[in-house]
């Protein structure tokens, strides 16, 4: 396309297996004053992003 | 729903229900911005003086293209219709409040410097254990527990810390659970024999330390009234390097008095510190640091000037982590966890020195909100229920907001603070969430282009 380029699919993940629970809880991990979740990962699959640099050592 | 923005130059846009991301041209961003006010050729019309005939139908044919595909202007009507009957089921996290007193008399401390509006007290080590008792009795099949130690400054009760930890890896093994142990410290105390524990027991460290040194001291005095930073921020540099810049946080405030914050942000990456995270202050309006809605603009302006920062040293070498500019648009969390958020009040509780329950850390305190004791063992069920009423998918405000699979409904604390109601947002924090993770969905942009 030459107009839009899309940077990333579909990632609201619906699908049978999810729901688990396992995750962390949103607030405790940094903040203590936010409900986000977009820098949060599954813990089933997701690797929290450090320094590249240091190749998630 | 899709969300049109612009960073700095670049333009984006977020189909909403899919998740899914899109870099436009500048056509593309007028096509895709009026796409659900107006037809295809009402949109020709209003851009034919601006650009050629042709090249806007050939961004609608992009558009139209994407629209088969489910990533623009994607709808699934599960996320519109509220959530009634939610139970709350089982608890896996808990905010362990060992110490409701503090070596630091921090200005803006929501737990007023510490002893959180009450006595200062250090919780005994048989309160404690009833707290995992109670934690783990309520886990169901959950296997991963979070427990942070919390304060006031934790590490003036150190010793009971250590002793709950233990208690905790007894409790693991006999009930096949796997705790997560955090703490949230000043950093004032530490000490390398400390930090080596926490390297082996915490999964996190979060680091109170506010950034410039003139702006950390003004806030954060001892008690004896000197500055806190230089000892606070030597041990924090320490911590960082003893975990290998992972599983930290170093976290700073701002308040009235530090409203060009982005550069305690940045004064914190030149520490040398890869994990960042500075917060907005939460103050009724009435106290002297309150951020105020007249300082709203300024603040988002903020965020704005650390984006383009931030993108020019993470490609420069000078890497690091800002929370809130981070977000996973590959994965990220599945839609359950989107729509439940921080799960306060359900699956996450605090519990004060002297046992009692409270919906999180942030409730601590507030009169009403008292919700059972570990001592007993009892919590009131009705409370949880009133929690996990508030979902993001019942709050009116929320239901036609771009940000509410990232945002998960605003906090709690928030909204019961400045609205006494836990389904009506604080609108500062709406604002700030909403910018902030238009920098962050930027920054992966800005990242994928190179
Ligand atoms: S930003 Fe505000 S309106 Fe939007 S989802 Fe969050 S709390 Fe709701
Ligand atoms: S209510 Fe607010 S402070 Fe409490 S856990 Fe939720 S987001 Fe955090």
């Amino acid at each position: 396309m030459k107009h839009i380029k899309t940077i990333a699919n579909s990632c609201i993940n619906k699908g049978a297996g999810t729901g688990c629970g396992e995750c962390q809880a949103s607030c405790q991990s940094a903040c203590k004053t936010s409900c986000t979740v977009a820098n949060q990962s599954c813990q089933n699959k997701g690797e929290k992003v450090y320094n590249p640099a240091r190749k998630n050592a | 729903m899709v969300h049109t923005f612009c960073q700095d130059g670049r333009y984006l846009a977020l189909d909403v229900d899919s998740g899914a991301v899109h870099m436009l041209d500048e056509l593309g961003y007028e096509v895709v911005s009026r796409w659900e006010k107006s037809s295809k050729e009402e949109i020709v019309e209003a851009l034919a003086g601006r650009f050629a005939r042709a090249e806007i139908e050939e961004v609608a044919g992009e558009v139209e293209e994407l629209i088969r595909n489910g990533t623009l202007f994607s709808h699934d009507e599960s996320l519109y219709t509220p959530q009634t009957a939610l139970k709350p089921g089982v608890i896996k996290a808990m905010c362990l409040h060992v110490a409701h007193d503090c070596n630091l008399r921090c200005k803006y401390c929501f737990a007023s410097t510490g002893s959180f509006h009450g006595q200062r007290l250090l919780m005994p080590l048989e309160v404690g254990k009833k707290a995992l008792d109670l934690l783990v009795a309520r886990s169901g099949g959950r296997k991963f527990l979070e427990v942070d130690f919390f304060g006031g400054d934790p590490m003036l009760n150190f010793k009971v810390v250590k002793e709950l930890v233990a208690y905790g890896r007894e409790l693991e093994k006999k009930y096949d659970k796997k705790f997560r142990f955090t703490i949230t410290t000043n950093a004032y105390a530490l000490d390398e024999e400390t930090i080596e524990y926490f390297n082996r027991e915490m999964s996190n460290v979060v680091l109170s330390v506010d950034g410039r040194k003139e702006v950390h001291d003004a806030m954060r005095p001892t008690v004896k009234g000197t500055g806190s930073w230089d000892r606070a921020m030597k041990n924090a540099q320490k911590v960082a390097q003893a975990r290998n810049q992972q599983n930290y946080y170093v976290r700073g405030t701002f308040t009235r008095d530090n409203l060009d914050f982005s550069n305690d942000v940045l004064a914190l990456a030149d520490a040398g510190f890869e994990q960042v995270s500075v917060e907005p202050v939460v103050l009724s309006p009435d106290s002297p640091y309150a951020l105020l809605e007249e300082h709203l603009p300024g603040i988002l302006e903020q965020y704005d000037i650390l984006y383009k920062e931030y993108v020019k040293r993470r490609a420069d070498g000078r890497w690091f982590s800002f929370f809130h500019f981070c977000v996973d648009l590959q994965g990220g969390p599945c839609i359950k966890k989107r729509l439940s958020g921080c799960g306060a009040g359900v699956e996450y509780i605090a519990v004060t020195p002297d046992g009692e329950i409270f919906p999180c850390h942030q409730f601590v305190g507030r009169p009403g909100y008292c919700m059972g004791s570990v001592i007993t063992g009892e919590i009131d069920e009705s409370i949880r229920e009133k929690f996990a009423a508030a979902h993001v998918l019942n709050k009116e405000k929320c239901a036609s907001c771009w940000a509410r699979l990232y945002c998960t409904g605003g906090c709690a604390a928030n909204a019961q603070a400045f609205h006494d109601d836990l389904t009506k947002p604080y609108e500062m924090e709406c604002e700030m969430e909403k910018k902030r993770l238009e920098c962050a969905i930027a920054v992966q942009a800005a990242e994928l282009e190179g």
